[in-house]
């Protein structure tokens, strides 16, 4: 059974003067631990394709059904929850709280709980969830003394704590550079070898290759729906840096063989 | 949402920004500061006007000028020129249950002794005025009923005038200047009490009523009539009398209402106990309004948290806080502001009436009741005036939220 089913969506906006049909009649269906990613140009309807389906936004018409639960019909509460217990949102601008601890970040959908979590419990999972995206020794840390990529694994961390059925990432890399972009993707396949479903939103062919299906928007349509052998991040990583690695060997090199700097190698890394 | 989570997410937003935490508590601090610093001296008076009339003496009827209502008018009064010292003296006279009658002419005025002046009050009474008020000399002697018929120029003080115009030192003797009019000291008062007003008690000069009306006030008439009577008993009976006798000696028909009041010494201290309580209630609607001003500080600051924090509602709301939540949210920081604020301000508030009190001779009195009344409106103030804001926060929409920079 797929976990998500979209039949005929479509999405309106009305303003006062103009109405801007962004989704014009989308079908799709997501099967349980797919790795999805969707690509358009500017404009093509992702984001508000995003938006439904994490329950954020409902569909002008058409059904939405999420794990067998048609939730175009839902309440805003019961869009909440279903929030809550179904799905992991992982934003480009990260979206951390400021002054918050990484940990206090990540507990926050625990809080908004229904079943009430011991705060033990609530510690406890929030801690495994920062170990699993390797920030165990960052607990303490508040988004400002955290790196863009510490940051992002951090929003990650926080997706993962309520354990949900799909991760939903609109545009993770976007504010990331290629090193903390491939380290991103790598834990996200992880994630998805583990049996998550992982829907991504991207700009970028390069990010999109990580994903086995990549669904391609234009003008609120499905233009294209293909699936690919994905790219190993981990691979991609370790290239990646092999190649950063002579490239600072030879700058090393040749700085050595011009000054001879004792100090050269420090500043190479 | 998980209950204990509430009061939790809101102390941990409002440690976030101490400062403004703190800028935002001070007004509701001063508020409820100002309420209790005000009932606190509003019934620190009462309790002190209570106090002095209750000793004004045993079976004390006062009459006054004019008609007044009970409860209307303070003691002071006697604007109105309707007694005489005849009809003083022909109370006592005519009346069996009258001991004794005392015509009072009040002035304020300086006096003078040596290079030494003080400003203070001269009454001017009759020779029974010491043994009506039950007040005792601590030395010297009384002026006589002899004094009283030559306007002799004679005066009988209190302790306040031996301590600020003779520094302590025995006045019985000396001479005292009332603009240019010389006194001789024949007696001091002993000392009326031990309590704050008790010294505004002893800052007196009592004379003969004759010297009073012809040298020192320039009046002709009574402000008040000090009447005592024989027991308590004989109360009734003696007020029915005195009110019999001065209609007849003022010729009132008898459709006319009474052109003078008699009140009794409990009706006096009730009248002054009502008066004090309004200024009580005066006062803390004064300081209401200052309260009032706090919360609308709150409401202030509480709504451009709210635009500050659209990003953070968004985030809340997307990770699946419902409305409610976020709404529960904003209004307990709200309410924990301003109960932090109420605490502040009792503390402040006993502070503030402890040194008003100290330096202004001004007696205080802290109730339990203006407390927890301040602090339980301080709290309403923040479920009042944090509601809005908290409403608006839990309307956002998470995409538009999240979206805002
Ligand atoms: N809130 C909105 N109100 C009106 N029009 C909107 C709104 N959000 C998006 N649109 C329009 O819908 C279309 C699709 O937008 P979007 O889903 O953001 O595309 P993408 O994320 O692929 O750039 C665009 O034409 C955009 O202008
Ligand atoms: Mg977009």
């Amino acid at each position: 059974m797929p976990i998500i089913e979209l039949e005929e969506i479509t999405r309106i906006y009305r303003t006062s003067a103009v109405a801007v049909e962004a989704l014009k009649g989308i079908d799709l269906e997501v099967k349980e631990q797919e790795f999805l990613a969707i690509m358009g140009p500017s404009g093509s309807g992702k984001s508000t394709l995003m938006n439904i389906l994490g329950c954020l936004d409902k569909p002008t018409a058409g059904r939405y059904r999420l794990d067998g639960e048609d939730v175009s019909g839902f309440s805003r509460s019961r869009l909440a929850r279903t929030r809550n217990q179904a799905l992991g949102f992982v934003f480009q601008s990260f979206h951390l709280l400021p002054r918050t601890t990484a940990q206090e970040n990540v507990e926050l959908p625990l809080l908004y709980r229904e079943e009430g979590l011991s705060w033990k419990e609530i510690h406890r999972r929030a801690r495994e969830a920062l170990e699993s995206v390797g920030l165990g020794d960052r607990l303490d840390h508040t988004p400002n003394q955290l790196s863009g990529g510490q940051k992002q694994r951090v929003a990650v961390a926080r997706a993962l704590v309520t354990h949900p059925r799909v991760l939903l990432a609109d545009e993770p890399t976007g504010n990331l550079d290629t090193r903390t972009s491939l380290e991103i993707m790598d834990i996200v396949q992880r994630l998805n070898a583990d049996g998550l479903t992982i829907l991504m939103v991207t700009h970028e062919s390069e990010v999109a290759r990580f994903a086995e299906r990549v669904v391609t928007l234009r003008d609120g349509l499905i233009e294209s729906d293909e699936r690919t052998e994905p790219l190993s991040a981990r691979r991609e990583l370790a290239r990646w840096l092999a190649q950063a690695e002579s490239e600072a060997d030879d700058r090393t090199r040749k700085s050595e063989e011009l000054k001879e700097v004792p100090e050269a190698e420090e500043v190479a890394i | 949402m998980k209950w204990s989570a509430v009061p939790y997410v809101a102390v941990r937003a409002l440690t976030k920004n101490t400062m403004r935490t703190v800028l935002t508590a001070l007004g509701i601090i001063i508020g409820v500061g100002a309420v209790i610093t005000m009932v606190g001296l509003g019934q620190g008076a009462a309790a002190e006007v209570e106090e002095q009339v209750n000793r004004l003496g045993q079976n004390v009827v006062l009459v006054f000028p004019g008609e007044r209502q009970l409860g209307g008018v303070s003691i002071g009064g006697g604007s109105a020129n309707t007694l005489t010292v005849e009809d003083a003296l022909a109370l006592q006279e005519e009346i069996p249950e009258v001991v004794a009658a005392s015509p009072e002419v009040r002035s304020q005025r300086v006096i003078v002794h040596g290079n030494r002046n003080w400003h203070t009050r001269v009454y001017g009474q009759s020779a029974d005025y010491l043994q009506i008020r039950q007040w005792p000399l601590e030395s010297g002697e009384m002026f006589t009923h002899e004094h009283v018929g030559r306007a002799a120029l004679v005066a009988v003080v209190g302790q306040t005038i031996v301590e600020e115009l003779f520094e302590g030192a025995d006045p019985i003797g000396q001479t005292i200047r009332v603009r240019g009019l010389p006194l001789e000291v024949i007696g001091v008062l002993s000392r009326k009490g031990m309590s704050l007003m008790g010294s505004v008690q002893d800052d007196i000069v009592i004379i003969p009523y004759t010297t009073g009306f012809q040298r020192v006030s320039g009046r002709s008439h009574a402000m008040v009539i000090n009447v005592q009577v024989y027991n308590q008993e004989s109360m009734d009976i003696a007020r029915a009398k005195m009110e019999d006798l001065l209609r007849e000696r003022h010729r009132l028909a008898p459709d006319q209402p009474n052109d003078f009041t008699i009140q009794t010494q409990e009706e006096v201290a009730q009248a002054a106990t009502e008066t004090s309580r309004v200024m009580t209630w005066l006062l803390a609607s004064i300081a209401g309004i200052s309260l009032f001003v706090g919360g609308i500080g709150i409401m202030n600051v509480m709504l451009v948290s709210v635009t500050e924090r659209t990003r953070e509602v968004g985030l809340r709301l997307a990770v699946g806080a419902r409305g409610p939540d976020v709404l529960l949210q904003f209004l307990i920081e709200a309410v924990i502001l301003c109960v932090l604020g109420g605490i502040g301000g009792i503390v402040l508030g006993i502070l503030s009436t402890e040194i008003i009190a100290s330096y202004a001779g001004w007696p205080a009195l802290f109730s339990m009741e203006a407390m927890i009344v301040a602090v339980s409106v301080s709290a309403a103030v923040g479920l009042f005036f944090g509601f809005y804001p908290a409403w608006k926060a839990s309307r956002l929409d998470p995409i538009v939220a999240l979206r805002r920079e």
